[in-house]
């Protein structure tokens, strides 16, 4: 038995320390993320409400998100059309354009295309301005003045995206369907009534409900990833740099494996 | 450059702040190594010490942004390591605390920086009673022309001076400055100088300025402790603390006054 590969300082040893500490920062990181959560849903019942800045956070995060989100949905709306055509043509079945519209752009793209756009520009701008305020005492400043700084900032935000993102997805989708017609009515003269008869003909109740359901899933990740990453950055503006990066790349990463498992969960819904 | 003279209100039998045996470390970095203070009722006084000597933590402790590992920390007879968050609050609404960086909201002007306190905790103020605190203590500060002003648009002095209001607006009874005069040119320090002392005056504050700028020392101190190695070393009035063949603090003053 090698005894000098367990003693301090050889390379095994070293890199059993390595390993365990970067497992006791995982765990330590997880942990935090949990008591961030649950403080959220702590003071989120308690009083004193901060309606203001919560109506003010959700006019920048939902009225200010409205010209990208309609440009982009809109885009997405005729660019998915555009390119469904040919593989329904091939087969003699653009009539069920706007059904195949319906069901991709309800369903997965609306809700998946806002949050993303939400988390690159909200998540990033939240992040961003609370690593600014803790490096530079504003948020200390909030607390020695007998302020509760989470109730205000991080409450405020995350209350803000979770009511916003479902009303942007609505919104995106009534773009992007709205696109999808203008481009149908141009290729096959396809009338606005006939259009959304079959839109609304081709989804199911369960279809709205998890798509909303989706979205406030969504929203409640964006607000609270930029928050987690901006509230706990620290050394400086290095820090801030950091934390609107890591949130638009936290929050999507989450929001894909979200999609993942919803869906999963409503396909299980959808057989029975 | 004259020493400020020591202020006659100072009730020496009544300490707002009495700490006993603090210590705080980070890591493995043991920052205040059994630090014993007291502050005097109507008292300025001035903690010197280069930086990274636990100043800073110092104030924070005392206004529980910080937790102490050991010692006792008693403030306006309240212990604070042994407070509630509630506890705490109320406490805290006695403390006015001025930053280094005077830490102005960015996102509002210099009128909504002053009414966020007013707002939460003087709920009983009528909009106009408001609005004539606000004008009162931008007043003090000389800076009432700048009410609808964002703090971008201040310059550093100026945002001193609205970080001071901010902390009077409440009329706390202790006023923590941190480093009230750290990148400022010399003339706006003279300016903050005089505005600690009228606050003292003014507002019957008891403070602690932490400050290594010994002009600024000088000026608005009626007692100075030295930090050195994480215990005060010297204390007593400027000159007393300067009366000294300690290498350390002989470094110190030379530092500061070159001639």
């Amino acid at each position: 038995m090698d005894l000098d590969k367990n003693k301090p300082g050889t390379a095994s040893s070293r890199r059993r320390y390595v390993t365990t500490r970067r497992l006791d920062r995982i765990f330590v990181e997880l942990a935090n993320v949990y008591r961030f959560n649950a403080r959220f849903f702590k003071e989120v019942w308690l009083p004193p409400y901060e309606f203001k800045e919560i109506i003010r956070q959700c006019y920048e995060i939902g009225v200010r998100s409205l010209p990208l989100i309609s440009l982009t949905g809109f885009i997405i709306g005729i660019v998915f059309t555009n390119q469904s055509r040919p593989s329904l043509a091939d087969f003699g079945a653009t009539s069920l354009l706007p059904a195949l519209i319906s069901v991709a752009i309800i369903r997965a793209i609306g809700p998946l295309v806002t949050a993303l756009i939400a988390a690159g520009r909200v998540g990033s701008a939240i992040g961003a301005e609370l690593g600014s305020m803790r490096v530079t005492e504003q948020i200390d400043a909030m607390e020695v003045s007998a302020t509760n700084p989470f109730k205000f900032l991080v409450v405020s935000r995350v209350l803000a995206t979770t009511l916003m993102i479902p009303a942007l997805t609505m919104f995106t989708t009534l773009v992007s369907l709205l696109g999808g017609y203008l481009n149908v009515h141009q290729n096959e003269l396809t009338s606005l009534s006939v259009f959304f008869y079959q839109v609304f003909d081709a989804i199911t109740f369960l279809d709205i409900i998890a798509s909303s359901v989706k979205s406030v899933i969504f929203g409640y990740t964006i607000g609270m990833v930029g928050c987690y990453k901006g509230y706990n950055s620290s050394k400086g503006t290095e820090g801030v740099g950091k934390a609107a990066n890591s949130s638009v790349v936290t929050a999507m990463f989450l929001i894909f494996i979200e999609e993942l498992l919803i869906m999963q969960v409503i396909n299980t819904i959808r057989a029975f | 450059m004259e020493a400020k003279e020591i202020n006659p209100n100072i009730d020496r039998n009544e300490k707002v702040i009495s700490i006993r045996g603090l210590k705080k470390a980070f890591d493995d970095f043991e920052v205040l190594k059994g630090v014993d203070l007291d502050l005097f009722k109507g008292e300025n006084l001035v903690v010197l010490g280069r930086s990274g000597t636990g100043k800073s933590v110092l104030i924070k402790i005392i206004s529980g942004l910080l937790q102490a590992d050991e010692g006792s920390v008693n403030v306006l007879g309240r212990e604070v390591g042994a407070l509630k968050p509630r506890e705490l609050d109320a406490l805290r609404l006695k403390i006015g605390f001025s930053f280094q960086n005077s830490a102005l909201y960015d996102s509002m002007t210099v009128r909504e920086n002053l009414e966020f306190p007013l707002i939460r905790h003087a709920k009983h103020m009528t909009e106009a009673e408001r609005e004539d605190t606000i004008q009162y203590v931008l007043e003090a500060v000389g800076l009432l022309q700048a009410i609808n002003q964002m703090p971008s648009e201040l310059s550093g002095g100026q945002r001193k001076r609205i970080g001071i209001a901010r902390t009077l607006i409440l009329k706390p009874d202790i006023m923590l400055y941190d480093e009230p005069t750290a990148g400022l040119d010399p003339i706006t320090c003279i300016e903050i100088n005089s505005l600690i002392n009228e606050v003292q005056e003014k507002f019957n504050t008891s403070s602690i300025i932490i400050t290594h700028d010994l002009t600024c020392a000088r000026a608005v101190g009626d007692r100075i402790v030295m930090l050195l190695d994480g215990q005060f070393q010297r204390e007593g009035t400027f000159d007393e603390v300067f009366e000294s063949n300690d290498e350390r603090v002989q470094s110190f003053y030379n530092y500061n006054f070159i001639d």
